[in-house]
This record gives C-alpha cells, sequence and structure tokens, in this order.
C-alpha cells in the first residue's frame, strides 16, 4: 500500500517560488490501477516522484507498506526503489545498450549473474512482445516498441508497482490502446500495483480503477472512475470529462448532461420525456464509454429556450432519478449537480 | 631535395622526430586523461543540477580550471618546469615536456569531459535512479557508456591540441618536429624544414582525426539501421 499524507513541494529559485504540491494526501490500494489525472502543471510529475522519492518532499510522510521513505537510509531507499518501477513518457532508454542489456540494467544493479540476468530479461522481452528484438539498439525501435522495452525493464526486478508518468502520452492511439492493455495484463497476471500519470480521460477510463483529479498543486477529488465519470464535482473534473462539444451550434436554451449507467438501458428514456413533457429537446453529444467493465451512456442535451418547458424537463429527470449537470448555455450558473 | 633534408633524414633525425611528436602525444594524451577524465566527470556530478551537487567542491574545481586554462601554454610550460624537475627529475628532454604537456592538458581534457558528460539526457539518469542505482553506478554505467560517442569526439580534439603544445614544447628542450622545425628550419633561415615538419604535422592530425571519427561512428548504436 502507497499512503501520501499531506505531502507538500514548493520549488525556490533566487527569484521567486513555485509551490508544486500542497497538502496532498492519498491511498493507493495493493493491486489496483491508480490514476492521477491533471492539466500539465497540475502537480502530478511531481507527485509520482515523491512516491520513489526521485523527489524528497519539503513536508508530509510517504509510506510504502509501512515503511517511511524520509527515515530510511540511503541504502535502504535505494533498495526500496527496486520495489517500484517507473516508466516515462520518454522511455528513457540507455541509447548505447541492446533491449536486452537495457532490460537486465536493474539486475546488474541488484548484483544478479551475468548469465541469470538475460535469461530473466529474455522471458520478460517474451512478456511485453518484444523477444524478437533482444538485439535491436533502442534507436531501431518504434515508439511503442521502445515503451514496451521499457516496460520489461521496469518489471526486472520484480517490482510490486509501478509507476507510468505519461507513459503514453507519445504514442499514437492504435499503440496508446495497446500498451495500455499490455499495463492491464501486467496488474492482472503479475498483480502489480499501478500508478498512472497522463492528461488524457481515455486513459484514465480505459484501466484505471480508481483515480485522483489535480489541480493547481492539489488535489480535487478522488474516487472510484465510474463515480467521477458520472458525478464530478470540481470544475477541473468537469473540464477533463467533459466532451469539448458542448457550445450549442444555436438556441440560447441551457444545455445538460446526463450519464446513465449499464442498469437504464432498458428503457427508452429519452423518447419517454420528450412525450411526457411535451417539449423538444436538441442532441448535442451522446456515446457509450467502457468503463471498469460496466457501460455509461453520456448525452448532452440542449434544452428549450422557454423556462417552462425546460423546467418540466428538469422535473421529468429528477423525478425518474437521473443525475444530470448543467454545463452551459443560457442560464448556466455552475454547479448543480 | 635538398641537401639539408637529405642530410636530416639519412641521420633519422626526421624519423626521430616524428616518433617523438606521436608518442609525446599518445602518452601526455593519456596521462591528461587519467586525471582529466574524472575531474571532469566531479565538474559535472557535483554541479548543481548534477546527481550529486557539492557547491563548493565544485566552485573550487571550477575556479582551478580556468585559471589553468586561461594561461597560454607558451608560459604555462616555462612556469611548470620546476614541477617537472620535481616529478620526473629533469628539467630538460621528452619527459619533462610530457609532465607539462599533461598539466597543460589536464584542465582542457576535464572541461571536454564534463561537457561530454553533461549532454547524457536527464531523463536516462533518472530512469537509473529510479531503479535504486547509486552513484558510482550510474557514472560507470550510465554517464560514461551513454557519453562514449561524444567522449571519443573530444578525446580527438584533445589529442590535435596536445599535438599542438608538443610542437612548442619543442623551443624549451623538448624534441619532434616543433623541435626540428625550430631548430633546423626557422634558426638556420631554411623555409624548406620548416613547411616539411608542417607538412608531417598535418598528416599526423588527419590520421587522428580519421581514426578517431571512425571509431566514434563505428562505436555509436544510436544511429545504426537495422
Amino acid at each position: 500500500m502507497i499512503e501520501l499524507r499531506d505531502i507538500c513541494k514548493v520549488y525556490r529559485n533566487k527569484k521567486q517560488e513555485f509551490t508544486a504540491l500542497r497538502n496532498v494526501s492519498l491511498t493507493i490500494n495493493d493491486g489496483e490501477i491508480f490514476g492521477i489525472i491533471g492539466l500539465s502543471g497540475a502537480g502530478k510529475s511531481t507527485l509520482v516522484r515523491c512516491i520513489n522519492y526521485l523527489e524528497r518532499p519539503d513536508s508530509g510522510k510517504v509510506i510504502i507498506d509501512g515503511r517511511e521513505l524520509g527515515s530510511l537510509k540511503k541504502k535502504e531507499l535505494l533498495r526500496l526503489r527496486r520495489d517500484i518501477g517507473m516508466i516515462f513518457q520518454g522511455f528513457n532508454l540507455l541509447e548505447q545498450r541492446t533491449v536486452l542489456k537495457n532490460v537486465c540494467f536493474p539486475l546488474e544493479i541488484a548484483g544478479a549473474k551475468r548469465q541469470d540476468a538475460e535469461k530473466k530479461a529474455a522471458e520478460l522481452l517474451s512478456l511485453v512482445g518484444l523477444a524478437d528484438k533482444a538485439g535491436s539498439y533502442p534507436s531501431q525501435l518504434s515508439g511503442g516498441q521502445k515503451q514496451r522495452a521499457a516496460i520489461a525493464r521496469a518489471l526486472a526486478s520484480d517490482p510490486k508497482y509501478l509507476l507510468c508518468d505519461e507513459a503514453t502520452s507519445a504514442l499514437d492511439p492504435d499503440t496508446t490502446r495497446s500498451i495500455l492493455e499490455l499495463m492491464r495484463r501486467i496488474n492482472k497476471e503479475l498483480g502489480v500495483t499501478i500508478v498512472v500519470i497522463t492528461h488524457e480521460m481515455k486513459v484514465i477510463d480505459s484501466i484505471c480503477d480508481r483515480v485522483a483529479v489535480m489541480d493547481n498543486s492539489i488535489v480535487t477529488e478522488v474516487g472510484a472512475v465510474s463515480e467521477i465519470f458520472a458525478r464530478p464535482q470540481s470544475d477541473i473534473a468537469k473540464k477533463l470529462i467533459l466532451p469539448e462539444v458542448v457550445t450549442p451550434v444555436s438556441g440560447e436554451g441551457e444545455c445538460v448532461r446526463i450519464v446513465f449507467d449499464g442498469e437504464d438501458s432498458g428503457t427508452p428514456f429519452l423518447s419517454g420525456m420528450v412525450l411526457s413533457c411535451n417539449a423538444a429537446v436538441n442532441i448535442l453529444h451522446a456515446q457509450t464509454k467502457d468503463i471498469d467493465g460496466r457501460a455509461y451512456g453520456e448525452m448532452i442535451l440542449q434544452l428549450p429556450a422557454e423556462k417552462r418547458s425546460a423546467g418540466r424537463i428538469k422535473e421529468y429527470l429528477n423525478a425518474s432519478g437521473i443525475r444530470y449537470t448543467v454545463t452551459g448555455g443560457a442560464g448556466y450558473v455552475g454547479d448543480t449537480a | 631535395m635538398s641537401e639539408i633534408l637529405r642530410k636530416l633524414w639519412d641521420s633519422g633525425v626526421l624519423q626521430l622526430g616524428i616518433w617523438e611528436t606521436v608518442y609525446m602525444t599518445l602518452i601526455s594524451a593519456f596521462f591528461s586523461y587519467v586525471i582529466g577524465l574524472p575531474l571532469g566527470v566531479i565538474l559535472c556530478v557535483t554541479s548543481k543540477d548534477g546527481i550529486h551537487p557539492v557547491p563548493v567542491l565544485n566552485r573550487i574545481l571550477d575556479l582551478l580550471v580556468n585559471i589553468f586554462r586561461s594561461i597560454p601554454f607558451i608560459i604555462l610550460m616555462v612556469a611548470v618546469l620546476p614541477a617537472a624537475k620535481l616529478i620526473v627529475g629533469t628539467s630538460l628532454g621528452n619527459r619533462a615536456m610530457i609532465v607539462t604537456l599533461v598539466l597543460a592538458a589536464i584542465p582542457y581534457v576535464a572541461r571536454m569531459t564534463e561537457s561530454s558528460v553533461k549532454e547524457v539526457d536527464r531523463g536516462v539518469i533518472e530512469a537509473a535512479q529510479s531503479m535504486g542505482a547509486g552513484e558510482g553506478r550510474i557514472i560507470m554505467r550510465v554517464l560514461i557508456p551513454e557519453a562514449k560517442t561524444s567522449l571519443i569526439v573530444g578525446a580527438v580534439i584533445s589529442l590535435v591540441t596536445i599535438l599542438g603544445y608538443s610542437a612548442m614544447a619543442g623551443t624549451i628542450g623538448g624534441g619532434g618536429l616543433g623541435m626540428i622545425a625550430i631548430t633546423y628550419g626557422y634558426q638556420r633561415f631554411n623555409n624548406e624544414v620548416v613547411w616539411i615538419c608542417v607538412a608531417l604535422t598535418i598528416i599526423i592530425v588527419q590520421v587522428i582525426q580519421e581514426t578517431g571519427m571512425l571509431i566514434a561512428r563505428k562505436t555509436d548504436r544510436r544511429m545504426r539501421q537495422a
């Protein structure tokens, strides 16, 4: 288990200081895939580097499996880092070593024999689907292959945790999907707890169990991905989660976002609403998403400009227990969840 | 070929000069690297964005390197002759010259090494740290191997610089092509000898340059195609 308690980190130079983390507390449970999402500059990269003490927090505690990192001697800290693999946006492979030798590197640090290291590295390369690239150099690989090699390397010391710092941000959508699939497999098959840092909601949707949303150096909300998807509380969560097509093409009616979970799919909800309220709505956006194995529907509707019809629709929504959020248009007053 | 050149060749002076230039350069370069390479790594590692910042040490070394770098070689050479006497027991001849060459080249080599090692991607170092590598391992297994190509290119430049220094050492008692150019050429008003020495030096520089760059290219794994 990874526990972060009241982590603060301030960067200072002669002229100014910049607060990267302000009293951040999080608990990451064993076996889960935990996402941390935020825009660039929100502090998420600093936060993930605090987990393995690549960045030392100014105050607060990082506790991994009951051991407080700040209290460890340097040697103990280096030893503990072998339990925490890490992969990066820029892959960070050793350019002058073959892929196989890259994967051997953490084993060399751990003092393994050369033959044992190479055997283990070869196994890991098969696991990530790169067995045929063992003798290649990183410059001969594509981005996706480089990240696979980096994943194999991060797994070489049999870590319990894997930290992923924007690991798919430099990859195209297809490659991103295959890397995310690999990460999920590693989580399921090897039982590695994974912490994913990203600015892309689709990464969170597709593999994370829980997510923390970060903005301006603080964590604004934490919860199950499905929960935050259905009911984003903070402005930043809404901004990250809501589709970008919320500006109505014409008209001035307000826009609402409604989210159904799988259970509602049996009833023709929208038709029912339109008939019983006797008011037409404009569908601006609709999609289904698979979160944690369940289908979620998301729709953005523009209500009639006329207040009474809009009121009837809202009453209908309330009465049927459908969650909705006003997201824009005339009469937008912020949080109405 | 003029009389004097034939004489120089037949008596073996010219051949000896070539040999002296080559071996003074190589031996001086070797000892400069023995001290200059670690010094350059220390300069890089202890800097404020290095992997083990030690600001005070870094400032002192940095200042020392700068001081020695700013003394023109012809002056430094004379100034360190007493040190040469202390180390090799004489202030004359090639052995003394090697000491002066090494002392002059160390700061140069240190700067070359520092700039090569600084080029290593911060992210790769971070990855090694995340695996639990200590500073010693990062230096030996990440910084130096990853900077290899740049270090080799730096070594070629250093060698050529030391070769130039060695010619100057010919004026105060060293041997080699520099000495021949001065003694048999300049002082006897024989330009032909000077030009021959220049041509031979150019050839040696070319050989060093081409061989060095070939090694750098052949050992660099970054660009090699499948």
